[in-house]
């Protein structure tokens, strides 16, 4: 059984003045919807409602510190495990859910599986499937902030396996050199699939590849809000300072499997696991909320219950929304159908109208 | 008005486009300061700066990630790939990225870049300086491939490749960068994406072709000429969207055609071109098609002047397809 490179990190002291006790409550509040989502659409993929779901549990201090920290006019780059971000950004579950099923009110318009949601109107640009490739893309759009001179940055997310890949080094590289307002968030969550970090790479840390390209990388306790939080804004004064980018390292563990499509006992133990879920990032807040008095057991399960509610209420509507056109299929392969496209399209509904294909 | 080379052409449609938008911006390897290595960017970045000539590190997916990016933000980028044979670290970010952005965020975001990159043999290249693999391209959805065989097409499909809404592989013929010459309007001069040319009117056969392979095709029909025999030929100048209507049209009218490529003949894009004349103007066919091609070897260096199709081996096809029906 092989073991992940780190265990997990020691509780840090440091707790941010930064942030008030509203705001930690409204972060905890996301927290808590992004945990009850993940549990109910695992449950969902089960019993064969949607196809298929990649959870976050875990990484959810790591992700709503870190959007907290971020202005929302700042661009999102994300890999296709950031819901804490959509939800801290005001993207509704009921949208996601749409997106899930891909039925005629997904904003993606049924093009791509479950968890690939974006949403231009909360600047959280379009993830795919392959492995870094928004890093560069993130660099890009920064490279383009500074060519107009406007006070964003561009926030890329990626994991510990991102590291490996062709992108996050050159995007890394090209931020280096042209000093571009980038933060690069990397989630390390121990497990790229099945492959610990520790056989993902030799380095010591992930954060250390910063200075090769020469800016810095720091190590941060992920199931720790307000550290995450500081390391996100400190990173984005700089940027927007002109002193260019920064790798973050967050260090949370996946609790879940990489995807619904996977056994995580076929390559992790369960002590692991459950060494690693003694740090919850949730239990964690929850237990600072209530040690500060601004959360009480009743507001604790007043929230529960308004998490369920909205939970149930959104699938339920997501479900009853009418299924896609399947028409809208030759939409937006270009910004106009080629002559080939409308052959094709016209080709289809006649097939559509013979029952040659049936939806 | 003024004459110039296809090089120069591309060079004077850099300067125009960038004149005409802020934010259009050149980036790629020794784009800036060197001109370019085969000088198309020549000039760009003291007229307009190193803010918007952007020499880039050594990295193709570095390169067309970034233009990704800076075009979802809303500028229009134009990258240069050095050799279209050095795409290929780059294949991810166009085939996954590029090509997809509009479609699988459901219209949310538009990604408009201009990839430009000199492709094809002749030059003494050997098998990473010579290779034609406008194919990959032309086989993924949301791309278009624009291929210009004249310094006026090149101005012209260039400027509107940079002002389409959607992305564009600009693949430029290397080997006729400076012996092709001709006449090129000045100023913003437009050729329309998805229109073929006619380059000579012809009865008897139709002869398809683009890019460094029209030259050779209008010299075989010339020698075809003199024995009475009246070629067609018509540079494609778009693979996607391609004219189907006017390769259809012409078969229709000669009924005999043969397709001209330098690429590999094994799904390359004359295979395209072939199924489709057959699936639409199959009546019209008095002989088969015939395809005169690169072979299905890696690209040669020693060889390359006997890999590349040329006249005469178009001319010998032509023959062949006059002496069937």
């Amino acid at each position: 059984m092989a073991k992940a490179a780190q265990s997990a990190p020691e509780v840090a002291p440091g707790v941010s003045h930064a942030l008030s006790n509203d705001r930690l409550l409204s972060m905890y509040r996301v927290m808590v919807l992004a945990r009850a989502i993940d549990e109910r659409c695992l449950s969902l993929q089960r019993q064969g409602r949607i196809g298929f779901y990649a959870p976050a549990s875990g990484q959810e201090a790591a992700q709503i510190g870190c959007a907290a920290a971020l202005g929302d006019e700042d661009w999102i780059f994300p890999a296709y495990r950031e819901i804490g971000i959509a939800l801290w950004r005001k993207v509704p579950f009921r949208a996601l859910m749409d997106q899930f099923i891909g039925n005629s009110t997904d904003r993606v318009k049924g093009r791509q599986m479950p968890n690939h949601y974006s949403f231009r109107d909360h600047n959280f640009v379009s993830p795919s499937s392959p492995i870094g490739t928004q890093i560069t893309q993130a660099v890009g759009a920064a490279m383009a902030m500074q060519r107009r001179h406007v006070p964003q940055v561009t926030a890329t997310f990626f994991g510990d396996g991102a590291t490996s890949s062709n992108d996050f080094h050159a995007g890394m590289n090209f931020a280096g050199v042209y000093r571009t307002p980038t933060i690069f968030f990397c989630q390390n969550n121990q497990w790229a699939i099945s492959l610990p970090r520790s056989r993902q790479t030799h380095s010591a840390t992930l954060a250390q590849k910063a200075e090769a390209y020469g800016f810095s990388g720091v190590v941060v306790d992920g199931n720790d809000v307000h550290a995450v939080f500081d390391a996100v804004a400190a990173a984005r004064e700089r940027a927007l300072a002109g002193e260019g980018p920064t790798l973050i390292e967050a260090q949370v563990y996946r609790f879940g499997p990489h995807s619904t499509s996977d056994d995580p006992h076929r390559y992790r133990s369960d002590a692991d696991v459950a060494e690693w879920k003694r740090k919850d990032p949730i239990l964690r807040l929850r237990e600072e909320l209530r040690t500060s008095g601004a959360l009480t057991d009743e507001a604790e399960s007043q929230l529960q219950e308004a998490v369920k509610r909205e939970i149930s209420e959104a699938i339920e509507a997501a479900e009853g929304a009418p299924a896609l056109d399947p028409l809208t299929l030759f939409d937006d392969t270009f910004a106009q159908r080629t002559p080939r496209l409308e052959e094709e399209r016209a080709e289809f509904q006649r097939l559509l109208r013979e029952g040659v294909i049936r939806p | 008005m003024s004459e110039m080379t296809l090089v120069q052409a591309v060079n004077r449609g850099l300067f125009e486009a960038m004149k005409q938008d802020p934010d259009v911006l050149v980036l790629g390897e020794d784009v800036g300061v060197d001109g370019g290595v085969f000088r198309a960017t020549d000039g760009l970045i003291k007229e307009y700066g190193a803010e918007r000539v952007i020499d880039t590190p050594l990295s193709e997916t570095g390169i067309i990630g970034t233009a990704i990016g800076m075009a979802l933000y809303g500028l229009k980028p134009v990258a240069e790939i050095q050799f279209l044979d050095f795409i290929y670290p780059a294949f991810d970010q166009i085939v996954s990225e590029l090509a997809k952005f509009r479609f699988r965020s459901g219209g949310q975001y538009p990604c408009h870049v201009v990839i430009r990159a000199p492709y094809g043999g002749g030059i003494k290249g050997g098998v990473y300086h010579s290779q034609s693999t406008e194919a990959y391209f032309c086989h993924t959805a949301g791309l278009k491939v624009a291929i210009p065989s004249t310094p006026a097409d090149a101005k012209g499909l260039l400027l509107t490749a940079i002002h389409d809404e959607d992305p564009v592989m600009f693949f430029e013929p290397k080997r006729i960068y400076r012996t092709a010459t001709g006449d090129v309007p000045d100023g913003d001069y437009r050729v329309p994406l998805g229109q073929a040319r006619t380059v000579r009117e012809g009865e008897h056969l139709s002869i398809f072709a683009y890019g460094a392979m029209v030259p050779p095709a209008s010299e075989a029909a010339s020698a075809l000429a003199k024995d009475g025999i009246s070629a067609e030929v018509i540079d494609l100048r778009t693979l996607v969207p391609l004219d189907e209507a006017a390769a259809v049209a012409s078969v229709e009218k000669t009924g005999r055609a043969v397709v001209v490529h330098e690429a590999a003949r094994f799904c390359g894009f004359g295979a395209e071109l072939s199924a489709i004349l057959a699936e639409r103007a199959f009546y019209s066919l008095k002989a088969p098609i015939l395809r005169v091609t690169g072979y299905d070897t890696p690209f040669p260096y020693a060889l390359e002047n006997v890999y590349l199709p040329n006249a005469a081996r178009i001319e010998a096809a032509a023959r062949a397809v006059m002496r069937e029906g």
